[in-house]
């Protein structure tokens, strides 16, 4: 290669490195901010604001979910199988919506620790898959668990 | 061989063979796109929980890959161009800019129509909306640049550095989901482990990710002839063109 | 429901499943005609040049 094309590649490199270690620098200086919600763990260990509005994201517990006597209100539980927060939200919910679904809410915590949100959005997972087939998985997981637990008390 | 991309370096050649090319491409797009849509349409199963809303998919997830493919063929054709002074290269990155923006595009309203049922929202500032939408920004600005410098060759050398520096957006782009929580759903179809999707599912989807990238290919050269033309509409074998077209 | 209509209702998801195909299918259009019209528009500006020119050489 000649000398002249040898400098333009370098200079490329160089353009191409410099950037990506400054973009690299402020990202992870700005980490915390580029997180869409708080999980329940982190609610729960004080690490979310208390005076101002935040996202809180995890996964509706299963039976949690129920209607306040006003009929408007839901009010369920959502978790990171670590700790779990409860949320009221007043409004329409997302198709998704549902438990065992992940959820992503907007709102603020109140005094009591409950989680009062004026917007809920449904995480969607990245499976696809018929109903068909994941009332099988189902099945067979619940066929597994239930031998599993007689494997074990015999 | 050699000759034949030799061949392919000359403005004269490449509009020939490039000319030759584009029916045929059209063609086995135009059925791939076909086929693809019926699969995914008519053949693949409603999703256990998205229903049939998932099928947005067919379009969305292509869109998406293909605007980071194209980004990278631009950038890529930008810097070959800035080495080695080729002329094809710089005409194929500019040509490239209009088709990524218009995949950038459609992966945004796409995922945004389907985002409203789903998540229950148009858009949320998440890492991997806010980072494609930069995405568009930059295909805009490598656009917009290249159409405010009258000279072609200073215009090409400065939207290619424009475009080389914003490969730095691509990986952010990818690893979004997985650097930070996001509303956005992790990959499925990754290049190690298992798609965690039904076979019925993922062969429209590849269906229709081939099908693109042939309708990338062709308008590319499409494009790509138009620009030469107006490069070389003083050499002797334009204006034979001109007059016997 | 007869199967053509349940093709065309998308379970309830008709606006969003047709909105997104039909604007995916207007910027593809868009992409194939605007190089057609572009290559037809300058062929034609560089032939009435070509006449200017021999007119005044």
């Amino acid at each position: 290669m000649k000398a002249a094309r040898k400098k333009r590649l370098y200079l490329i490199l160089l353009i191409v490195t410099g950037v990506g270690v400054a973009a690299a620098l402020a990202l992870n200086a700005f980490n915390q901010n580029l997180m869409f919600f708080y999980s329940p763990s982190e609610v729960s260990a004080g690490k979310a604001p208390s005076d101002y509005p935040f996202r809180l994201g995890g996964l509706v517990t299963d039976g949690s979910v129920k209607r306040l006597a006003n009929g408007l209100t839901t009010r369920f539980d959502v978790t990171d199988m670590d700790k779990t927060v409860s949320i009221e939200y007043t409004g329409i919910l997302p198709d998704l919506f549902r438990e065992g679904q992940g959820i992503v809410a907007h709102g603020k915590l109140r005094p009591d620790g409950v989680f009062v949100a004026d917007e809920v959005l449904a995480k969607h997972d990245e499976k696809y898959m018929p109903p068909e087939v994941a009332a099988a998985l189902k099945a067979s997981h619940e066929k597994g668990v239930t031998e599993a637990a007689r494997e074990s008390g015999s | 061989m050699l000759r034949f991309f030799h061949q392919l370096g000359s403005p004269k050649h490449f509009y020939r063979i490039a000319g030759s090319w584009i029916p045929w491409l059209a063609a086995v797009c135009g059925l791939l796109m076909l086929y693809g849509l019926y699969q995914g349409m008519v053949v693949a199963p409603t999703d256990y929980q998205q229903g049939d809303s998932y099928r947005i998919m067919f379009i969305h997830v292509p869109s998406a890959w293909m605007s980071l493919f194209i980004y990278v063929v631009m950038a890529a054709a930008g810097a070959i161009g800035l080495i080695w002074h080729m002329k094809l290269a710089e005409v194929i990155a500019i040509s490239s800019a209009p088709i990524g923006a218009s995949f950038t595009f459609l992966a945004l309203v796409t995922g945004s129509i389907w985002g409203k049922p789903m998540w229950g929202t148009w858009w949320v500032w998440d890492a991997r909306l806010t980072s494609e939408l930069i995405l568009l920004f930059l295909y805009l600005g490598v656009m917009a640049l290249y159409g405010a410098i009258d000279d072609k060759r200073t215009a090409a050398r400065a939207t290619a550095i424009l475009a080389i520096v914003g490969v730095v957006n691509i990986p952010i782009i990818h690893y979004s989901v997985e650097w930070w929580n996001t509303l956005h759903q992790g990959p499925t179809v990754t290049k190690f482990g298992a798609p965690s999707i039904d076979i019925r599912m993922l062969i429209p989807l590849l269906v229709m990710a081939v099908a693109f990238k042939l309708f990338y290919l062709l308008v590319v050269l499409m494009r790509a002839r138009v620009e030469v033309l107006e490069r070389e509409r003083n050499a002797r074998w334009v204006r034979e063109l001109v007059e016997a077209p | 429901m007869s199967g053509v209509q349940e093709f065309f209702h998308m379970g309830g998801y008709a606006v969003y499943v047709w909105s997104s195909y039909a604007i995916a299918l207007v910027v593809l259009v868009a992409n194939i005609l605007v190089p057609v019209f572009q290559r037809r528009k300058l062929l034609a500006r560089l032939a009435r040049r070509q006449r200017r020119e021999r007119r005044q050489p």
